[in-house]
């Protein structure tokens, strides 16, 4: 067959468009396929991204005894959302922020593999950063009074004890305040 | 066929004469029959531009537009794709509350509920590059917070719970991050955003984990086509953990010789070093087609302006356009004006072309489903009304 458009080439492309139930048929060579533009937004060209993740996931790192992320994480199964480890191979979005705990053995492979890297240094919420902060300080402050305790110092320990469970509050209602 | 050409392409200096004429739309005669219809599509016309068209910037003549984009979601309720109806409305009217109740901030802004638009007119949407594919298709309780200049929007319920974008005209990374941290500081105060210590902001997609953080720049590089030299610098710009797209980001095509340059890494570096390495790269793109440019006009400034009269003629007098047809002589024509040789053609009207000549616009300012024969005809008029 030949081109309907430019009557030259070898029709090997049929392209069907239904816009609004109304059905249209071209067959086009594939240089004017192309120069038609009608690509434009199509809705089906996104880039496959589940096989990109496979791709990656298929790459044994070098020298590595390390698992492949997708043995790694087998079977398991969200608890929060119920989407399973499978499905989000498939689909490659997790269904919440729980998926990131449970998946974690392979999937913090991945994202090393993807980010070559796997520890976040930026932006920090300002008040879940001042509750890092103080939950960073009663863990001080604890290893600290074992000190105490252990030089029989009981009333320094005794001190800080009180000093921790006040910064215990602070972040206890902290975090609670938050979710109101 | 070459000397019709080369008369149209002289044609540009009539027009050029006219331009103090109030009659500059003299030759859609058909309009003084329908000049209501006219005025409704002056207003249509009108609604399709936004800020980041204007043409003006650092680097605008190779630049067009510098977007930021935020991911964040909501501690506690599952992301977008997985989520139930409720869990989708719940997300929603938070939001919605949030943004009323936040009125010294957002009195401005307006809400727009997706699911309550045409189709046409959330595609009309996509193509100012407001919102993403993802939620011309499913656009159920998804919604769109706009500045009044259409710079800064807040989507609701996309691939993530929120994306906070800015968008802007020429390279202006650094303004458009302080546009989407501000707002994100905004929200904090009152979302609980899913987060963890380690992989910072959990996101639907591993790959925003940490900062959640796509910067990216629209570029035109016709010189570094037109001499060959594309692919070779862009497999470098991929080597160094950028992506390269079309104009319509993942896995648009490339079109009009516009590429869209965006980081691919997000954990593992601050917000500033991710934007300043994309800085870093562009800034190496625009001197290396800003040589592409030199060298062409060393080869013949002649041979240039010939290439931009030529495509200014198509485009003036044709009168069946496809779009990427149109695309290429648009980029031939910016070339002329980012060269100063073409005086008369602001790089406004040229970028407001690109998202007038789009489907999903054409349809819009024609209130209508237009056969594909129809657009290439509705395209070239509007090209023509457009351009001086």
């Amino acid at each position: 067959m030949i081109c309907q458009k430019c009557a030259k080439g070898n029709a090997n492309v049929h392209l069907t468009k239904i816009v609004n139930g109304e059905k249209t048929e071209y067959f086009l060579c594939e240089v004017c396929a192309r120069a038609q533009g009608d690509f434009e937004l199509s809705f089906d060209e996104e880039f496959p991204l589940h096989q990109f993740f496979s791709d990656i996931l298929e790459i044994i790192p070098p020298g590595g005894t390390e698992k492949l992320p997708r043995e790694a994480s087998e079977g398991l199964q969200c608890t929060s959302c119920g989407l399973t480890y499978a499905q989000f191979m498939q689909i490659g979005r997790l269904g919440c922020d729980s998926c990131y705990r449970i998946f974690s053995p392979g999937l913090h492979s991945l994202i090393r593999r993807l980010h070559g890297n796997q520890k976040h240094i930026g932006k920090v919420p300002a008040r879940a950063g001042s509750s890092l902060k103080l939950k960073k300080e009663v863990e001080r402050m604890r290893s600290e009074m074992q000190k105490k305790i252990y030089e029989e110092d009981f009333e320094g320990a005794a001190k800080l004890r009180d000093e921790i469970r006040q910064l215990e509050d602070q972040v206890f209602t902290g975090g609670e305040g938050l979710e109101e | 066929m070459k000397n019709n050409e080369r008369k149209q392409g002289r044609g540009k200096k009539v027009f050029k004469e006219k331009e103090g004429n109030p009659g500059l739309q003299g030759e859609t005669e058909k309009e003084l029959d329908h000049k209501g219809a006219g005025i409704i599509e002056d207003q249509k016309r009108a609604e399709m531009i936004c800020t980041w068209m204007d043409g003006t910037g650092p680097e605008a003549d190779i630049v067009i537009n510098s977007r930021m984009q935020l991911a964040r979601n909501i501690k506690g309720i599952p992301f977008p794709c997985l989520a139930t109806e409720e869990q989708r409305e719940k997300v929603f009217s938070l939001l919605e509350k949030i943004f009323k109740e936040q009125q010294e901030r957002f009195s401005a802004y307006s809400l727009i509920n997706l699911s309550g638009l045409s189709p046409i007119k959330r595609q009309v949407l996509t193509e100012k590059q407001l919102i993403s594919l993802l939620m011309v298709r499913e656009p159920e309780y998804s919604a769109l917070l706009l500045s009044p200049d259409e710079v800064m929007g807040i989507l609701v319920n996309e691939e993530d719970h929120l994306l906070l974008q800015a968008l802007l005209p020429g390279l202006q990374l650094e303004k458009a991050w302080e546009a989407v941290s501000c707002h994100d500081d905004y929200l904090e105060e009152v979302i609980d955003y899913a987060f963890c210590e380690e992989l910072g902001y959990l996101t639907a997609c591993p790959t925003k984990v940490g900062t959640g953080l796509r910067a990216s720049a629209l570029l035109h590089l016709p010189a570094l086509v037109i001499t060959g030299q594309i692919n070779r610098i862009l497999s470098a710009v991929g080597q160094v953990g950028l992506a390269v797209e079309g104009i319509y980001g993942e896995g648009s095509q490339m079109t009009g010789r516009l590429f869209q340059i965006s980081n691919q890494v997000t954990l593992g570096q601050t917000e500033e070093e991710i934007w300043r390495n994309l800085y870093g790269v562009i800034n190496k793109l625009i001197n290396q087609e800003r040589a592409a440019r030199e060298q062409l006009l060393n080869a013949g400034r002649e041979k240039l302006a010939d290439r931009a009269g030529r495509a200014y003629g198509i485009l003036k007098h044709a009168r069946l356009l496809g779009f990427q047809e149109a695309m290429q002589l648009i980029s031939d024509v910016r070339l002329g004006v980012e060269m100063g040789m073409v005086d008369n053609i602001p790089l406004k009207t040229l970028n407001e072309l690109l998202v007038l000549i789009r489907s999903g616009c054409l349809q819009n300012l024609k209130e209508k489903t237009l056969s594909h024969y129809e657009r290439d005809l509705e395209r070239s008029v509007q090209i023509q009304k457009c351009l001086p």
